[in-house]
C-alpha cells in the first residue's frame, strides 16, 4: 500500500522559533492516523504544516505530489480538509454558508453531497438558517466536520476535534470520524489531547514530543508501549 | 396618561437591547422620518421637490458611503482615495463620450474600467504596504488622493468639462410639483447599481468567498478560497460603485471639474460612519438620510446657508464618533466559544 500522506524530515518555524526539527510521518490511504504528545510538541503545527499555514521546509508528498511551498487555498483544491482547532467556524455566517464554504473547491451542485452530509448530521439540515455563532460548542464541531466532508476532501486533518467538548459528544464525535472511515474511506490524520480515544479511532499513531517523532507504531503497539501508558493514558 | 408613553417607550428599548442592537428603534426612526417627509411633500411642492433632490444625492452620497464600506470590511483601510478614484473614472467616462461613445456606452465602458483600476490599485499599491501595517496603507490611499487629483489637472486640465445630459431635459409634473427626470434617474440608476452589488454579495459563490475572506480570511483559505484574489476583487467593486457614484454626481453638478467629488467624499464619509462603518445597509440609508437633510436644512433653517452644508456634515461625522462610535447600524457580533 502507498501513503497518501508522506512527510519527511519536515521542518516549521514561527519566526526564530523552532517548532518541528525534521519530523517523519506517513499516512495510508484509507487509514485514521493519530498524532499525539504534550502541548508544544508540534502536533498542531504538523498538522499546518501539510495545509500550508505555516513556513516549512523537508518534503511533503500528498498523493504522489510534493506539496512544496503550495499556500493553504492551492493544498485545499487538491482535496485535503482541515478542520483548525477551534474549529474554524464561521460564526457570522449561516449553517448553510459555512456548508457551502466547504463545498467552495466543487463545481456544479453540491446537493448530493448535502443530502449525504445530513444522512450523519440531520439536526444540520433544520438548522441551515442559523446564524453558525449561535450553536452550541458542540454543535459548531460537528458543523466544522460536516463543512469538511462536503468538500469530499481524500485527507481530513482533525486538530483536536475534543476540545472544550463534554465526553459524551467526544465519543460522539469519534464515532463519526470512524464511520466515515469506514462507510466513505475518508483518511483522517487526528491531533488528539485525548490518547484513549484517539487510539481507539486510529489504526495506527506517532508520538511527537520537542518537535521530533519519539515514538510510532500501530495502535496496539502504542497501547502497550509503557511510556505511552504513564504518559497519555494514565494506568 | 405620560407615564404609560414612557414605560411603552422603555419597553420598546429594552426589547431593542435584547435582540443584540439598536435595529428596532432605528427603523422606527427611519419609518418616523419617511412617514414626514411624505406628508410635508404633500403639503408643499417645494418641499416634495426638495425630498426628491435629497434622496437621488443622498444615494450618490450612499454607494460611495458602501465603496468605504466594503474596502473597510475588506481590507480594514479607509480608503481615502475613494472619491478621487470615483472623479478619475468620470474622467475616463467624458473622454470616451469625446472619441463618439454614447452616454450608456461609456457608463458601461467606465465601470468596467473602473474595476480593473481599483483591483490594480489594491495589489499595486495597498497590500505591499498593508502586510507592514493598516496605516500604512491608509496613508497610501491619502497619496493616491494627492496622485489622482494630480493626474487628472494634467491629462485634461483645471477648468469645467461638460458631459451630455444622461436622462434628457424632461420634467414631470405630479400635482404642482415639477421634477427634472435627472433625479429620479439619479436615483433609480445608482440603487439598481447598489442593489446588484448586494445581490452579487448576497447570492452567488463569489460573494460569499468575499465575505469569508473578509471575515476570517485563515480558516477561508483552509476551505480553499483564493483570499488575496478576493479582497482585491472587493476593492475593484467599490471602485465601480464609487463611479456611478461621480457618473451620477456629475450631471447634478452641471458640470466635470476635479474637486467634484471632495465635498461627496465628506458627505460619504459621513453616512458610513453614521451607518456603523461595518454595516452596507447602514451606509445606504445613512447616506440617503444625510442627502435629504441637507437638503432640507439648507432651505428651512435660514443660519444654515448652502455653504455650510459640508461643514454640517462633518459635524455629523464628529458627533457620531463622540456619542456613538458604532454608527446607528453597528451590532455586535453573537458569538459563542
Amino acid at each position: 500500500m502507498t501513503a497518501l500522506l508522506e512527510l519527511e524530515d519536515v521542518e516549521a518555524r514561527y519566526g526564530p522559533v523552532h517548532v518541528l526539527h525534521g519530523i517523519s510521518l506517513a499516512v495510508e490511504e484509507g487509514s485514521v492516523v493519530a498524532v499525539l504528545g504534550p502541548n508544544g510538541a508540534g502536533k498542531t503545527t504538523t498538522l499546518r504544516a501539510v495545509s500550508g499555514t505555516v513556513r516549512r521546509s523537508g518534503r511533503i508528498t500528498f498523493a504522489g505530489r510534493p506539496l512544496g511551498r503550495l499556500g493553504p487555498h492551492r493544498v485545499a483544491r487538491l482535496g485535503v480538509a482541515h478542520v483548525p482547532e477551534g474549529r474554524g467556524t464561521f460564526s457570522e455566517l449561516t449553517v448553510w454558508e459555512n456548508l457551502r464554504l466547504g463545498a467552495y473547491t466543487r463545481r456544479g451542485s453540491i446537493q448530493p453531497e448535502l443530502e449525504r452530509v445530513f444522512t450523519y448530521f440531520p439536526w444540520l439540515s433544520e438548522r441551515r438558517k442559523q446564524q453558525a455563532g449561535t450553536l452550541s460548542g458542540g454543535e459548531q464541531q460537528m458543523l466544522a466536520l460536516a463543512r469538511a466532508f462536503v468538500h469530499r476532501p481524500r485527507l481530513l486533518l482533525l486538530d483536536e476535534p475534543s476540545l472544550g467538548l463534554a465526553p459524551v459528544l467526544v465519543a460522539e464525535l469519534f464515532r463519526i470520524v470512524r464511520e466515515l472511515n469506514e462507510d466513505e474511506g475518508l483518511t483522517v490524520l487526528v491531533v488528539e489531547q485525548n490518547a484513549h480515544l484517539a487510539l481507539q479511532a486510529a489504526e495506527a499513531g506517532y508520538v511527537l514530543e520537542a518537535g521530533r517523532v519519539a515514538l510510532a507504531g500501530t495502535s496496539d503497539e502504542l497501547r502497550a508501549d509503557d511510556s505511552v501508558r504513564r504518559s497519555y493514558l494514565g494506568y | 396618561m405620560a407615564s404609560t408613553a414612557t414605560s411603552r417607550l422603555g419597553g420598546l428599548r429594552s426589547r431593542g437591547a435584547a435582540l443584540g442592537g439598536v435595529v428596532p428603534p432605528v427603523s422606527l426612526l427611519l419609518l418616523a422620518g419617511a412617514a414626514g417627509l411624505f406628508v410635508g411633500s404633500l403639503r408643499s411642492s417645494v418641499f416634495a421637490q426638495l425630498t426628491v433632490q435629497g434622496l437621488a444625492l443622498g444615494a450618490v452620497y450612499g454607494s460611495l458611503a458602501l465603496a468605504l464600506v466594503l474596502v473597510y470590511r475588506a481590507t480594514h483601510v479607509i480608503n481615502f482615495a475613494q472619491g478621487e478614484l470615483a472623479m478619475a473614472t468620470t474622467y475616463v467616462a467624458y473622454q470616451l463620450i469625446k472619441w463618439g461613445l454614447s452616454y450608456w456606452e461609456a457608463f458601461f465602458a467606465t465601470l468596467t474600467i473602473a474595476f480593473v483600476l481599483g483591483t490594480v490599485l489594491e495589489l499595486a499599491l495597498v497590500r505591499p504596504v498593508q502586510h507592514r501595517s493598516v496605516i500604512a496603507a491608509v496613508i497610501v490611499t491619502v497619496g493616491l488622493f494627492i496622485l489622482l487629483d494630480g493626474v487628472v489637472n494634467w491629462i485634461w486640465g483645471g477648468d469645467f468639462k461638460f458631459m451630455p445630459s444622461p436622462f434628457g431635459t424632461r420634467v414631470y409634473h405630479v400635482g404642482n410639483v415639477s421634477i427634472s427626470r435627472l433625479y429620479p434617474g439619479m436615483f433609480v440608476v445608482v440603487i439598481v447599481s447598489v442593489l446588484l452589488v448586494w445581490a452579487l454579495f448576497r447570492f452567488t459563490k463569489l460573494g460569499l468567498g468575499m465575505r469569508a475572506a473578509a471575515l476570517r480570511p485563515a480558516e477561508s483559505a483552509l476551505v480553499g478560497v483564493r483570499v488575496d484574489w478576493m479582497l482585491a476583487v472587493g476593492w475593484g467593486l467599490a471602485a465601480v460603485l464609487g463611479a456611478v457614484a461621480g457618473l451620477m454626481a456629475e450631471p447634478s453638478q452641471f458640470f466635470l471639474e476635479p474637486t467634484l467629488m471632495q465635498p461627496i467624499l465628506v458627505y460619504a464619509f459621513a453616512a458610513a460612519v453614521l451607518g456603523g462603518l461595518e454595516s452596507p445597509t447602514g451606509a445606504v440609508v445613512s447616506g440617503l438620510a444625510i442627502g435629504v437633510s441637507l437638503n432640507l436644512v439648507v432651505q428651512y433653517v435660514p443660519a444654515i446657508t448652502s455653504e455650510l452644508q459640508t461643514p454640517v456634515a462633518f459635524a455629523v461625522l464628529v458627533g457620531v464618533l463622540l456619542v456613538k462610535p458604532s454608527g446607528l447600524f453597528g451590532h455586535r457580533e453573537v458569538r459563542r466559544v
